[in-house]
């Protein structure tokens, strides 16, 4: 029940901070308005995402001969492809690769599959340094702090917050809380360590086994400069991001950037087929691709949650989110937060850490809606708050029962007895109607925010027999 | 680490319950607009994500280019002298005055890396095609025009021929048959580098070009 009270205290923290708030709110209302505003034609987008899941499921039911796909043909372009199970085996690779060149500095483009890794903390207890490069992530590299979002890691802070964070970690460059003034400072630092890194490390959308192209999606050129500049690149992915043919990357690629941020299209759209060849003047000699498991071909064994390996990481689910959208990312206390995160998570990293993230959801539906690839967010959520309290031991998930009350349990055995006997049943309500008087007004935490409930004299029962009903 | 590999694969193929495949219907619609529609479609796009559209045509486009630079004050600006767009732009800086200096590097990257860096002012490139849906431009950059072309210097000057533009990405795709052979890096631009990781307000010049030029040939 730790994991539960710290949650509690963590969305207490968050909700007693009116500037955080505000920040989400604004940054939430404004993204949730420009996705609108990007599908104008209701009926096209519905027909988008249809084939957007299509996609997605196909490539997932072919995973394992995409993936071999994926690397005979990236391994024929010149890209060196390898796998880890677990994310020690991942960085032990990215340091290997490192201590090759003997290289020590690393520059690195947004990838929440580094973050997953924790490659940063990683690489630096070696001695090593990475540099986050894409701006949001280098202002929370600067403050020490994780994203807050999957897509725009440092909406919750202010601009005065920022501008007072440069202010301290670069005393040399004049205040400012400009966003564009801000955006040139970082430019101008960053600038020089593109120039001197050893190695550039990156994500990567979408995986291509048809032709061995990797694809990124991103904004700011850090991404296309992290891939480019240092000798070394290396890409880090999940499994899960193999798509069959690049016939299937327009259509993702729409969804994707139109249900992110509301964009036709990103500023770059950058696919990297190979190294360095002969003649060429640029790029790196070498690329190298990790494919990371981590847990997620525990999770493709599930028929159900399988659909959770669907997602292109977009954001939506989270913009949209009632619950995200007043605590913000860190409340959850998982790298992924919001609805697909309660959902992945969980799966992951073990109930029994973070079996709470499911029951931080409404189920209004929202992010079911929204998803771009028609992931059922809600049933799954609902199906982890199954897993988390079932007894039967015949779950997938990790730390299956890990949650089960005893007293809830009872509470339900007895619910679902009353309700299997009508004499219980009837009888019951009547005892809860003469009661009425005596019911305590303060009950636990439902009183906490809310007045006690007051039993009607009459079971609805009795008020339809009174009207004339007879059959019940 | 070849054991991972199997571990992984074994672990996938050991799903007990087979999921059906998927009906997954590839063929897509292009809408059929006239190479006008293209044109303005393609236009508006670029400039509504703040890229600087002229429209030129094929005999005095270099000139555009020397006017602009002239009136950016750009003190130089990277060509390629054996790329598709040398010939004309030699001409014009031959007979003109007061143009940067046009910068030449037919060698590696790597050894004039720091120049690149950090005293180029522009470059122009070629590209190879575009798309007008979502106005983007298509980029395989090559050994004469390589990939830090169109993304390290300040401004980006681009020349777009609007024969080449496709109706969607996947016209181009399909069209110009990339499943036969990728290139070592294909790009999609559609505009200066931005960023909206502060309060989601929109800045510009972040990593890539500050301007984005398109000099589009009619
Ligand atoms: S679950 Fe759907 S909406 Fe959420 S991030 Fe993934 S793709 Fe986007």
């Amino acid at each position: 029940m730790q994991q539960k009270a710290e949650f509690e205290q963590r969305v207490q923290k968050a909700l007693n901070n009116p500037q955080l708030r505000r920040n989400f709110r604004v940054a939430m209302d404004g993204l949730m308005e420009k996705r609108s505003n990007a599908f104008p034609d209701k009926e096209a987008l519905e027909a988008l995402r249809i084939t957007g899941a299509n996609i997605r499921a196909n490539a997932l039911v072919k995973q394992p001969e995409l993936l071999e796909q994926l690397e005979a043909n990236c391994t024929r372009n010149g890209i060196q492809v390898h796998w880890a199970e677990t994310i020690e085996q991942a960085n032990r690779i990215v340091l290997e690769i490192m201590e090759r060149h003997q290289a020590t500095g690393m520059i690195k483009g947004k990838s929440m599959v580094s973050e997953e890794m924790e490659l940063n903390h990683f690489l630096e207890a070696q001695g090593n340094s990475c540099i986050e490069s894409d701006l949001g992530e280098y202002i929370i590299q600067l403050d020490h702090e994780t994203p807050s979002h999957i897509i725009a890691p440092a909406i919750h802070k202010s601009k005065q917050e920022i501008a007072q964070l440069f202010q301290e970690k670069h005393p040399d460059i004049p205040y400012s809380e400009d966003i564009e003034t801000m955006t040139r400072s970082a430019r101008k630092i960053l600038r020089g360590k593109f120039f001197e890194a050893d190695v550039g490390l990156s994500g990567v959308n979408f995986a291509v086994a048809e032709t061995g192209t990797l694809c990124l999606v991103e904004n700011e050129g850090n991404g296309r400069m992290c891939t480019t500049v240092p000798p070394v690149h290396i890409a880090v992915t999940g499994i899960e991001k193999v798509v069959e043919k690049l016939a299937d990357v327009p259509p993702l690629l729409k969804l994707l950037t139109r249900s992110a941020s509301g964009q036709h299209i990103s500023t770059y759209f950058n696919m990297i087929s190979s190294p360095r060849k002969p003649g060429e003047r640029d790029g790196p000699t070498e690329v190298h691709l990790v494919l990371l498991d981590n847990q997620r071909s525990r999770i493709y064994a599930d028929e159900e949650l399988f659909d959770s390996l669907r997602c292109i990481r977009c954001g939506a689910c989270m913009n949209h989110c009632p619950v995200y959208t007043r605590i913000g990312g860190h409340a959850y206390g998982s790298l992924i937060p919001g609805p697909i995160g309660s959902v992945i998570e969980p799966q992951k990293f073990g109930l029994e850490n973070f079996g709470v993230l499911p029951t931080a959801s409404t189920l209004c539906g929202a992010c079911g809606e929204v998803c771009p690839v028609k992931i059922p967010l809600p049933k799954l959520l609902h199906r982890l708050r199954y897993e988390q309290v079932r007894n039967d031991h015949t779950g997938a998930t990790i730390g299956q029962g890990s949650q089960r009350s005893t007293r809830e349990a009872l509470i339900w055995k007895l619910w679902s007895w009353a309700h299997a006997n009508p004499a219980v049943y009837r009888g019951g309500t009547r005892l809860a109607g003469l009661l009425r008087g005596v019911v305590p007004n303060k009950i636990g935490p439902w009183t906490r925010v809310r007045t006690a409930p007051k039993i009607a004299p009459k079971s609805l029962h009795q008020l339809a027999r009174e009207e004339g009903f007879e059959n019940e | 680490m070849s054991k991972a590999r199997d571990n992984i694969l074994a672990r996938l193929r050991a799903r007990n319950a087979e999921k059906a495949p998927v009906d997954l219907d590839r063929t897509v619609e292009s809408p059929d607009w006239s190479r006008e529609e293209r044109i303005d479609r393609f236009c508006k796009a670029m400039r509504s994500v703040k890229t600087e559209v002229h429209t030129v045509g094929r005999e005095n486009w270099a000139k555009k280019l020397a006017e602009l630079s002239k009136q950016k004050k750009l003190k130089n600006l990277l060509y390629a002298p054996a790329g598709p767009l040398a010939e004309p732009i030699e001409a014009v800086w031959r007979a003109g005055e007061g143009l940067p200096e046009l910068v030449t590097r037919e060698v590696e990257v790597d050894g004039w890396k720091e120049e690149l860096f950090f005293d180029i002012d522009a470059a122009v490139t070629s590209t190879r095609s575009a798309i007008a849906e979502v106005g983007a431009m298509i980029l395989w950059p090559t050994p004469e025009e390589p990939r830090t072309f169109s993304l390290v210097p300040p401004v980006h000057i681009a020349v777009v021929e609007a024969d080449q533009l496709h109706n969607t990405f996947a016209d181009a795709i399909a069209a110009e048959e990339w499943t036969s052979g990728m290139p070592t890096n294909a790009l999609l631009i559609s505009g200066p580098s931005k960023s909206a990781d502060i309060e989601q307000t929109l800045a510009y010049g972040v990593h890539g070009p500050v301007e984005l030029i398109v000099l589009l040939i009619e």
